[in-house]
C-alpha cells in the first residue's frame, strides 16, 4: 500500500470505528469484536508503514492548512513510529482485557467507554505521526478532551473532582505555556516543522531559548513533571483499563514523547547541551523521580501507588531528554517502550485483583499469591522489569540512561537513577513478595483468578517484558535512526 | 443600471421594507415567513457583494444618483463585505430557528410587531456597514438601537422592561456622543462623506475640536460595543431579551459596533492619528486586558447561563479591542478574525440556549443538569461552542487566539500574550461548569424533556460545523481579515 494512504488511514481507522461501535451499541459481543478487530487492523497498518517507509526520507501528508504557511501534516519518523507501534500494539491487548474487566465489574455506559477509547487512540496516532509542533499540539489537546469522559466514567462526585484536576492541569499548562512557547517559536523562526538538528538559528538569544525550553517542558503537562503531576493520580478514578493503556502508555507517553520531539527536532541535542537551564530541568526531573518514589511508598491504594510510580518513571525520560547526549534520548525513547510493557502489566494485575478479589489496598494483598498465583507472578515480572533487572526489558533502557548521565559527567544524576531502582524494589517488588510469602490476613482460600480474557492480556504484556530483554535490537536500531 | 448595480442599497432596503410589511400582514406565521425571506435575500445579496468586491475591488454606490461628497454614498470594501456576510448570515440562520422559539416566548398578539422590530434592527445594522456617510451611520445606529430596545422589552421576564430601559438610557447617551463627535468633525471639515473626511482631516488634526470629536466618538462607540467599563447594560439586556433576540444581537450588534470603531478610528481618522497622535493604544490595551480578565472572572460566578455567556461576550470584546490596540497588521487581523469567529461561537451558543429555553422555559445551570442525555444534540453543540470559546485547536477560537498572541509577541509584549492565554483558562472554568452540569450531574426526574425541534437544531448545527470548519480551513476567514487589516493599517504595515 502507498505510504501516504497508510499515513491517512492510521489516525482514521480508530476514528471510523466510532460510528460502528455506536451502531452496535445493543450487541455487546459485536461491539467489542469491532473494537478488537480495529485494534489489530491498526497495528497491522502501523507495522506495514514501518516496514515499507524510508524513515530517512519520509513522505508528508498535509491534512489542512489552518494558518498560512502552517499546515496540519503527518510524517513518520523513528521516534514517532516507535510510539505508534507501542500504542497500537497495546490497544487491542487492552481491549481484550477490558472485555473481561468491564463485564465482570458490571460497568455502565460501556458503549461510551469504547467510543472514547477509540477516539483517544486516534488522537494518540495523530500525536505520534505529527510532522510539526502545531499538529502535535492539536492532537495533544484532542487527546485530553477524548480521555476526559473516560476519567469521569463513574459520573459520581469523586469522578467529577478527579476530572476537574485532570482537565484543569492538562489544559491550563498546555494553553498557558505550550501554546505560548509554540507561537513564540513560530515568531522567532517562522517554522514549526520538526527538523533534524533543530530549527533555531545561531542568532537567537540563549536567554529566550532557556525560557522557551522551560515553557515547553512545563507546558507538556502530560509528562507529569513536578509540580504539575497531580492530574495523574487524580486520573486513577477511571476504570482500570483506562489507567492501564492511557495513563501508563498513551497519554503519559504522549507527554514525554512531546518533550523528546521538542528536544530532538526543535532545539537539537547540541543546543540542549549548551543550555544551562537544561541541567536545572534535569535536576528537577531527578527530584521528581525521587519525590514521586517516596510518595508512592506512602500510598496504600494500589492504583495510586502505581500512578506515583509512573510519575517517577516519566521523570527518567524527561531526564534523558535534558542530558543533551544521544544516549539519553535513545534511552528515553526505549524507556517509553519498556516502561509501557512493565506498567501496563502492573495495571492489568491491579484490575484483575479488583475484579477477582475486590481488593484495592496494598495492605490487603498479603497472601493473595495463593489465590491468584498467575496474577501475582505477572505482577512480580512487571515490577522487576520496571526496577531494571534482567531478564526483563527494563534493563536496557535503564542501562542507556545511566550511560547517558555518565556521558555528561553529572554523577548526582547517575546516583539518582540507582537510588530510584532501590526505591522501586521497596514499593513495587515487595507487593508480590508479600503476596506469596506473607500469611493471609483472613478470608477465603482456593483459586480465584481473574476472567480469562483479562489473564490472556496479562500474558501478552508479560511476554512483551521478556521478549524485549532478549531482542531489544529492533527498538534500539529504530531509536538510533533518530540521529542518523 | 441593472439590478446588479443596486446591490449595495438592496442589502439594506430589503429588511427595511420587510419591517413595515410584517406589521401589515399581522399573522405571526406570515410575518415570520416574510422576515425569513428578507433575511435570506439579504444574505444572498451580501454573498453577491462579497464576490463583486473580491473581483472588482471597492464598490461605490451613489444614492439617488447624487455624486459624493454631496450626495450620500454607499461604499462596500473588503472589511464591509466581510462584516455584511457575518451579519446577514447570522440573521438568516437565526430566522430559521425563530418561529418555534418566538411562538413559545412572545405573546401571539405581539409576534408580528416582534418580527417587524427584528427586521428594523437588522436593517439598521446592515446600513451601518453599507454606508459611506458618517451621518448615515448615526441614523442607522438609531434605527437598530430603537428597534433593539423594543425587542428586548418583549422578553417574558418582567425584568426585561428595566433592562431595556437601562439599555435605552446608556444607548442614547452613546448615540448622542457619536452625534456630537460627528458634528465636531463636520464643523471642522464641512463634509460627512467618510472618504472626504479622511482626506480633509489631516489638515486640521491639531485642533482641539477634532481631538474632542475623536474622544466623543470613542466613548460613544465604546458604549455601543460594551467596551469595559461601559458594558453594564449588556448582561441584563442579553439575559432577559427573548432567546432569539439574544442570539441575533450577541452575534451581530457588538460586531457591527467593532466595525464602526475600526471604520472611524483606523479609516477616517487614520492609524497615524489614532495611534500616533492620540494615545489610543494606551486606552485600548489596558481596557481590553482588564475587560477580558474581569468579565471572565464574573462569568465564572453566574448561575444563569445566558448571563454567563453575556459576560463572556464582554470578555471577547476585550480580545478584539486588544487586537486593535496592538496596532499592527497581525493585531488588527486578529481583531477582525475574532469578530467573525466570535459571531460563530456566540451565535451557536445562544441558539443552543434558545433550544434549552424552548424545552425547559429557563436557562439556569440547574436546568442544564442531566441534559447531556436528554438533549444530546443541543448539549453537544454547547460543548463544541464552549471549546471554541476556550480556543481549543481545530476550532475557530484557536485561530483568533493564535493571531492575537502572535501580535503581542511581535511587539515584544509577552505579558500581554500571557494574559490573553490566562483569559482562555478562565474560559475553561466557566465552560466546564456547563459541561459538568450537563453530563456529570444527576438529572431531575420530575421534568420530561425531549430534544429540540429540527427547525432549531439545523441552524444551530450549521453554526457548530462552521466553528470547526473555519477552524481548520481558514482560507476565506483569515484571507479576508488579513486583506482588510492590511488596508486599515496601510501606513504602519
Amino acid at each position: 500500500m502507498n505510504s501516504i494512504l497508510l499515513l491517512a488511514l492510521i489516525p482514521l481507522v480508530p476514528l471510523l470505528a466510532v460510528p460502528v461501535i455506536l451502531a452496535t451499541a445493543h450487541r455487546p459481543n459485536l461491539r467489542e469484536a469491532v473494537s478488537v478487530l480495529t485494534g489489530l487492523l491498526l497495528f497491522g497498518l502501523v507495522a506495514t508503514l514501518l516496514g515499507q517507509v524510508d524513515l530517512q526520507a519520509p513522505p508528508t501528508l498535509v491534512l489542512a492548512e489552518p494558518l498560512p504557511g502552517l499546515a496540519l501534516a503527518l510524517s513518520p519518523e523513528p521516534l514517532g513510529m516507535l510510539f505508534a507501534m507501542v500504542a497500537s500494539f497495546l490497544w487491542p491487548v487492552t481491549t481484550v482485557y477490558a472485555i473481561g474487566y468491564m463485564r465482570a465489574h458490571h460497568e455502565d455506559n460501556q458503549t461510551r467507554f469504547y467510543v472514547a477509547f477509540a477516539a483517544s487512540i486516534a488522537a494518540t496516532m495523530g500525536i505520534a505521526l505529527s510532522a510539526n509542533m502545531l499538529t502535535l499540539f492539536v492532537f495533544y489537546e484532542l487527546l485530553t478532551l477524548a480521555t476526559y469522559p473516560l476519567v469521569t466514567h463513574a459520573g459520581d462526585a469523586a469522578a467529577r473532582r478527579g476530572g476537574r484536576v485532570y482537565l484543569g492541569l492538562l489544559i491550563s499548562t498546555s494553553i498557558a505555556f505550550l501554546l505560548l512557547a509554540m507561537v513564540w517559536t513560530w515568531q522567532l523562526t517562522g517554522t514549526l516543522t520538526f527538523t533534524a538538528g533543530g530549527v533555531f538559528s545561531e542568532s537567537v538569544d540563549p536567554t529566550i531559548l532557556s525560557v522557551l525550553l522551560v515553557l515547553y517542558v512545563f507546558g507538556t503537562g502530560k509528562a507529569a513533571m513536578m509540580p504539575f503531576h497531580r492530574w495523574l493520580p487524580a486520573a486513577m478514578v477511571a476504570p482500570t483499563p483506562v489507567s492501564a493503556l492511557l495513563h501508563a502508555v498513551a497519554v503519559v507517553k504522549a507527554g514525554v514523547f512531546t518533550i523528546l520531539k521538542v528536544v530532538v527536532y526543535l532545539f537539537g541535542i547540541d543546543l540542549i547541551a549548551q543550555l544551562a537551564v537544561a541541567e536545572w530541568l534535569a535536576a528537577l526531573a531527578a527530584l521528581t523521580i525521587l519525590l514521586a518514589s517516596l510518595v508512592a511508598m506512602t500510598r496504600d491504594n494500589l492504583k495510586a501507588r502505581l500512578a506515583y510510580s509512573t510519575v517517577s518513571q516519566l521523570g527518567y525520560i524527561t531526564l534523558g531528554a535534558m542530558l543533551g547526549v544521544a544516549a539519553g534520548v535513545v534511552g528515553g525513547g526505549m524507556h517509553i517502550v519498556m516502561h509501557a510493557f512493565g506498567k501496563i502489566t502492573l495495571f492489568f494485575c491491579a484490575g484483575a485483583i479488583l475484579v477477582a478479589a475486590h481488593k484495592t489496598r496494598v495492605s490487603e494483598l498479603d497472601g493473595l499469591g495463593r489465590r491468584m498465583p498467575l496474577t501475582m507472578l505477572a505482577f512480580l515480572i512487571g515490577s522487576l522489569s520496571i526496577v531494571g533487572l534482567p531478564p526483563f526489558g527494563g534493563t536496557w533502557s535503564k542501562w542507556l540512561l545511566v550511560q547517558g548521565t555518565m556521558d555528561t559527567g553529572m554523577w548526582l544524576l547517575t546516583a539518582t537513577l540507582l537510588i530510584s531502582s532501590l526505591l522501586n524494589i521497596m514499593y513495587l517488588v515487595v507487593i508480590p513478595v508479600r503476596g506469596f510469602f506473607a500469611r493471609p490476613a483472613s478470608g477465603a482460600s482456593g483459586l480465584q483468578e481473574a476472567p480469562i480474557a483479562s489473564l490472556l492480556a496479562i500474558g501478552v504484556a508479560v511476554l512483551g517484558c521478556i521478549v524485549l530483554f532478549f531482542s531489544p535490537d529492533p527498538v534500539y536500531q529504530l531509536m538510533k535512526g533518530v540521529f542518523r | 443600471m441593472s439590478l446588479w448595480d443596486h446591490l449595495p442599497v438592496l442589502v439594506v432596503i430589503i429588511p427595511l421594507m420587510a419591517g413595515p410589511l410584517c406589521v401589515l400582514v399581522e399573522r405571526p406565521l406570515a410575518a415570520w415567513g416574510l422576515a425569513l425571506a428578507a433575511a435570506w435575500l439579504s444574505f444572498a445579496v451580501a454573498v453577491a457583494l462579497a464576490a463583486q468586491v473580491n473581483g472588482t475591488g471597492v464598490i461605490s454606490y451613489e444614492l439617488g444618483g447624487w455624486a459624493p461628497p454631496w450626495g450620500i454614498e454607499y461604499r462596500i470594501d473588503t472589511l464591509g463585505s466581510y462584516v455584511l456576510l457575518i451579519v446577514t448570515g447570522i440573521a438568516a440562520l437565526v430566522m430559521v430557528a425563530a418561529r418555534e422559539s418566538v411562538a413559545s416566548e412572545v405573546p401571539e398578539a405581539l409576534a408580528a410587531r416582534f418580527y417587524a422590530a427584528l427586521m428594523l434592527a437588522f436593517a439598521g445594522l446592515v446600513g451601518i456597514v453599507a454606508t459611506g456617510d458618517a451621518f448615515n451611520v448615526f441614523v442607522f445606529l438609531e434605527i437598530s438601537s430603537l428597534a433593539s430596545y423594543a425587542l428586548i422589552s418583549m422578553g417574558r421576564d418582567r425584568r426585561a422592561l428595566t433592562s431595556a430601559f437601562d439599555y435605552l438610557v446608556m444607548g442614547t447617551i452613546g448615540a448622542t456622543f457619536i452625534l456630537i463627535g460627528i458634528g465636531f468633525l463636520y464643523m471642522m471639515t464641512g463634509t460627512l462623506n467618510m472618504q472626504d473626511l479622511a482626506a480633509r482631516l489631516p489638515e486640521v488634526w491639531d485642533t482641539r475640536t477634532v481631538r474632542a470629536g475623536f474622544a466623543f466618538l470613542t466613548v460613544g462607540i465604546g458604549l455601543k460595543l460594551a467596551m469595559f467599563p461601559l458594558h453594564l447594560w449588556l448582561p441584563n439586556a442579553y439575559t432577559y431579551a427573548p432567546s432569539v433576540v439574544t442570539a441575533f444581537l450577541a452575534a451581530t450588534a457588538t460586531k457591527v459596533a467593532v466595525y464602526a470603531l475600526l471604520r472611524f478610528m483606523l479609516d477616517i481618522f487614520g492609524i497615524d492619528f489614532a495611534l500616533g497622535r492620540m494615545p489610543f493604544e494606551y486606552i485600548l490595551l489596558p481596557v481590553g486586558v482588564i475587560g477580558i480578565l474581569s468579565a471572565s472572572l464574573v462569568a465564572i460566578y453566574q448561575v444563569e447561563v445566558k448571563r454567563l455567556l453575556a459576560y463572556s461576550s464582554v470578555a471577547q470584546i476585550g480580545y478584539m479591542l486588544l487586537g486593535i490596540g496592538l496596532a499592527s497588521t497581525t493585531g488588527v487581523t486578529g481583531a477582525i478574525l475574532h469578530l467573525f469567529n466570535h459571531a460563530l461561537m456566540k451565535g451557536a451558543l445562544f441558539l443552543a440556549l434558545a433550544a434549552v429555553a424552548y424545552r425547559l422555559g429557563s436557562t439556569t445551570l440547574q436546568d442544564l443538569t442531566g441534559l447531556g442525555r436528554r438533549m444530546p444534540w443541543t448539549m453537544f453543540a454547547i460543548v463544541i461552542g464552549g471549546l471554541s470559546l476556550i480556543g481549543v485547536p481545530a476550532t475557530v477560537g484557536f485561530v483568533s487566539k493564535w493571531y492575537l498572541v502572535l501580535a503581542a509577541l511581535e511587539q515584544g509584549l509577552w505579558p500581554v500574550a500571557l494574559l490573553i492565554l490566562l483569559g482562555s483558562l478562565l474560559a475553561v472554568v466557566y465552560v466546564w461548569k456547563l459541561v459538568e452540569a450537563a453530563y456529570l450531574t444527576e438529572s431531575r426526574d420530575d421534568v420530561k424533556v425531549q430534544e429540540a425541534p429540527l427547525s432549531m437544531l439545523v441552524p444551530l448545527w450549521v453554526l457548530v460545523i462552521a466553528n470547526v470548519y473555519f477552524g481548520v480551513n481558514t482560507e476565506v476567514s483569515v484571507g479576508l481579515a488579513r486583506q482588510a487589516a492590511a488596508v486599515l493599517t496601510g501606513g504602519s504595515g
